[in-house]
């Protein structure tokens, strides 16, 4: 059978297995050599909650422009086991070209039969199938096999030289066989255009907010493991010795809240990582932060809820309850970032805001913003600038003096002759419990004072698209890029995008946009539109079309684009 | 070294263990001559807990049951720092028993004084983790029906590097353990057993010295099954220090972050430089 992959300089492939079966190896080689070889690479993953069997999936995309955004589209796809398809089944198109073992897939579907197992089996066993099919899709693509090779040199360079020789023999295999369906015709794939990006950085969303914690002085994080928060614990134990971080596992939730916040107390820079529900066990200790007025920084990832929910999958379902998160009345600061950027320089932000607030802020995002990576031009760490707020303190120093603008200068232990004393009941300007009602009310006061002043650094919203729109969508965090792609592709100008990231406080003149449009729409990955009600909240204004999605998968471009034609 | 807070209003009832506790570390603390701007006290909640408020110091008064992480955290940001837990037999043992776990697993040089009342205070006379199987309360009418908590065996089971008991109505000789504890270098953990005036009319001043012993010259607190022994007797409850395990590696001393450079975390910055490598490495 012949397949043909429609030109539209963009080829979109996905993988399918077993957890186990490698596929994140895959993934791994394939965009890196991708990226190598001059193409634009995006890839995000939908999986189990499970450590082997069941239906994995990652979809990568490859192409001459920009990618940032997951496409429901399959050009190319690899099943690797019998439930591949199955699985994959609301996807596969009549165009969508399928390159598997026969008889390990059963389907009614054409299928191009390459014998992954077997040429595995030939080089030294089936572990080395998925190299194999790394190589048939390299040849598929014609990138450049030294390239290639080069990229499975560095991916096993912990392994024995054997290893790395079989891995070597496999992608050379399936290279072969790859290219062969393309010269035969068997497999028509068009030419995509190389660019130049060797100045251009391939990350995942995870380490745009590990790294913009790096560039924001993190230097202490504490955490509990818990999907989709952990990869930041990951990251910043793998740069822990580089950049002088303490990382520690804490024995849960609670304890890791409480550890970020005394580190702050006694001058480091602390973080949190953790999901919906690790949070939840964290309140209390936001509540602290507020009371104490102890900057902190913390990253959720948002799953589907409620309780357990669904594991590994993605949605915007946090929002409320961060923002209205912790007993009692306190400043917070909560972002979302919805490109890799954003996620960088938000994270950074994020520490500075905290301490010249010494208030939380959150940089809220979701598993599919967590695990989705995709090429950017190189971050230029270089130009970031940290304000270091602590003061030496003096031997009268009092933690909570009351000031013109609500911050008291923030002294740390053993950092000159005053002592820093700080309590989670009411206290007075020394830190000292107190039970003057008086004094209650004016520490309530100049607590929620710096509010004020937080208004001047909130974020505004950023509209992508005309100024004169008919049509406003409103999205926030991690459907910005989806919902960007999409507009792009409907080519209507009179509909324009405005996206948040900074969800709480929300920008104060926001009405301004909605009055301007004769429609509006939202666009969450929640059931409730969360945002819209905050929205309201603040404007009065009820959005009037909302699209949500709360199934546990991310929004595709095809998606959004459907639900804005009829709009 | 001046640890006084002069004129000063204290919430403890009149006769309260509480005081001979904090005239006991005021006296430890000056022995030792630590420097109050070295020293942070960190305590939960309860009336223990409010010690740090009548001492001159550094405290981090944080929340119910979470001395121990905030503690273990101030350490490792800092390790020139004298940390000092002080809270209740409720906080540490009950709402805080996880915490307690792991802070003797991680084994940060901090000390740990648990005034133990076997009740509670603060909420009005419930039974705490370390009450005894009978004792009657508003809420425990029939009588505590659960084990009590053991802290000195559990901290034993987990290789605590030091566990010690004290009786407060002993003075001197509370102070002199204290004086070990703080010392120790790795995490110590001193039971204080304490009288509650007001709500525990069964552990009275009286019962504590009746029912109390001290260990003698004689005893080897590095042998763990003589330790464990000692801390699973019943009819009379030994005082002293009980188990040391002086094998134990500091947790801050094995951190990366001062093997080379022993400065704290707040005299450091971020080497740009570096991130961008780091960044580049992505490409």
């Amino acid at each position: 059978m012949d397949a043909d992959v429609p030109n539209n300089n963009d080829i979109s492939i996905v993988l399918c297995g077993e957890a186990g079966q490698g596929i994140q190896t895959i993934e791994q080689i394939f965009t890196k050599l991708l990226k190598a070889s001059g193409y634009n690479v995006f890839a995000t993953k939908e999986y189990m909650s499970r450590i082997r069997g069941g239906s994995n999936s990652t979809s990568i995309r490859v192409s001459s422009r920009r990618v940032a955004s997951y496409v429901q589209r399959v050009d190319i796809l690899i099943p690797l086991d019998k439930d591949a398809i199955p699985h994959m089944k609301t996807r596969i198109s009549q165009d969508t070209v399928i390159i598997g073992e026969k008889e390990k897939v059963v389907t009614s579907y054409n299928i191009l039969d390459i014998p992954f197992s077997q040429m595995a089996t030939e080089v030294g066993g089936p572990i080395f199938s998925n190299t194999v099919a790394a190589g048939t899709l390299s040849g598929l693509l014609s990138v450049n096999l030294d390239k290639a090779i080069e990229q499975i040199k560095q991916h096993f360079k912990t392994k024995s030289e054997d290893i790395i020789n079989k891995n070597i023999e496999a992608l050379k295999k399936g290279y072969e066989i790859g290219s062969q369906l393309l010269e035969s015709g068997k497999v028509k794939i068009p030419k995509l255009d190389r660019v130049e990006n060797s100045e251009d950085i391939v990350i995942e969303g995870a380490t745009a907010v590990a790294l913009g914690a790096i560039a924001g002085g993190c230097n202490f994080m504490s955490a509990y493991p818990m999907t989709p928060g952990t990869s930041v614990l990951t990251l910043l134990a793998g740069y822990a010795d580089k950049f002088n971080i303490i990382v520690e596992q804490a024995e849960d939730e609670i304890a890791a809240i409480n550890m970020a916040i005394a580190a702050w107390y006694a001058g480091a820079r602390g973080m949190v990582t953790t999901a919906g529900g690790g949070f939840a066990l964290m309140v209390e200790g936001l509540s602290l932060a507020g009371m104490i007025e102890m900057p902190v920084v913390l990253h959720v990832g948002q799953r589907p809820a409620p309780a357990t929910g669904l594991p590994t999958r993605t949605e915007q379902g946090d929002l409320k309850f961060i923002i209205n998160a912790g007993h009692g009345e306190f400043p917070k600061i909560v972002f979302a970032p919805g490109t890799l950027e954003d996620g960088f320089y938000l994270a950074q932000k994020a520490f500075n805001l905290a301490d010249k607030y010494q208030i939380p802020v959150f940089i809220l995002t979701d598993q599919y913003y967590v695990d989705s990576y995709y090429t950017i031009p190189t971050i230029n760490a270089l130009s970031v600038n940290n304000e270091n707020f602590v003061v030496k303190t003096s031997e009268n120093y009092k933690r909570y003096k009351f000031t013109a603008t609500g911050i008291s200068p923030r002294g740390i232990p053993g950092y000159g002759n005053g002592l820093v004393d700080v309590d989670s009941d009411e206290h007075d300007e020394e830190g000292h419990i107190t039970e003057d009602l008086d004094l209650r009310i004016r520490m309530v006061d100049k607590r929620l004072k710096k509010i004020e002043l937080i208004k001047e650094d909130i974020i505004p919203p950023e509209l992508i698209g005309n100024e004169d729109y008919q049509v406003l969508v409103i999205g926030w965090g991690s459907t910005c890029n989806v919902i960007k792609e999409s507009l792009e592709r409907l080519g209507r100008p009179d509909i324009s995008f405005l996206y948040f990231k900074q969800v709480f406080p929300l920008y104060p003149d926001l009405h301004k946009f909605l009055e301007k449009a004769k429609k509006t729409v939202i666009i969450e990955n929640n059931a409730t539109s969360q945002f819209g009600q905050l929205v309201r909240e603040i404007t009065g204004i009820e959005i009037q079309h909302k699209i949500l999605k709360y199934n546990g998968l991310p929004f595709s471009v095809e998606e959004v684009i459907e639900n804005l034609q009829g709009i | 070294m001046n640890y006084e807070m002069g004129d000063i209003d204290i919430a403890w009832c009149p006769g309260c263990g509480n005081y001979g506790i904090l005239r006991a570390i005021k006296q430890t603390l000056s022995e030792l001559e630590i420097k109050t701007e070295d020293l942070v006290v960190v305590s939960g909640i309860g009336q223990a807990a409010k010690l740090p408020q009548y001492l001159r110091c550094n405290y981090f008064n944080g929340l119910h049951g979470r001395p121990l992480p905030a503690a273990f955290a101030i350490k490792v940001a800092n390790p020139g720092l004298n940390v000092i837990v002080t809270s209740g037999d409720g906080d540490i043992y009950g709402e805080g028993g996880n915490h307690f776990i792991h802070a003797i697993r991680r084994n940060p040089n901090i000390t740990l004084f648990v005034h133990d009342n076997m009740v509670y205070g603060l909420t009005k006379g419930q039974a705490s983790p370390t009450s005894a199987i009978g004792f009657k309360t508003n809420i425990q009418l029939g009588g505590v029906a659960i084990e009590p908590f053991n802290p000195i065996s559990v901290a034993i089971a987990l290789n605590a590097s030091f566990v010690a008991r004290a009786f407060i109505g002993d003075a001197k000789e509370s102070a002199d353990i204290f004086k070990k504890a703080i010392k120790h270098k790795g995490f110590a953990l001193v039971d204080i057993f304490q009288p509650c005036v007001t709500y525990n009319k069964v552990n009275t001043f009286k019962w504590f010295k009746d029912n109390t012993y001290y260990l003698d010259s004689s005893y080897n607190p590095l042998d763990r099954n003589e330790a464990f022994k000692i801390a699973m007797e019943r009819d009379k409850l030994a005082l002293g220090v009980i188990y040391v395990n002086n094998d134990r590696e500091i947790f801050e001393d094995k951190l990366s972050v001062y093997k080379d450079n022993k400065e704290p975390l707040y005299m450091r910055t971020l080497n740009k430089e570096n991130l961008q490598v780091s960044i580049l490495e992505r490409r």
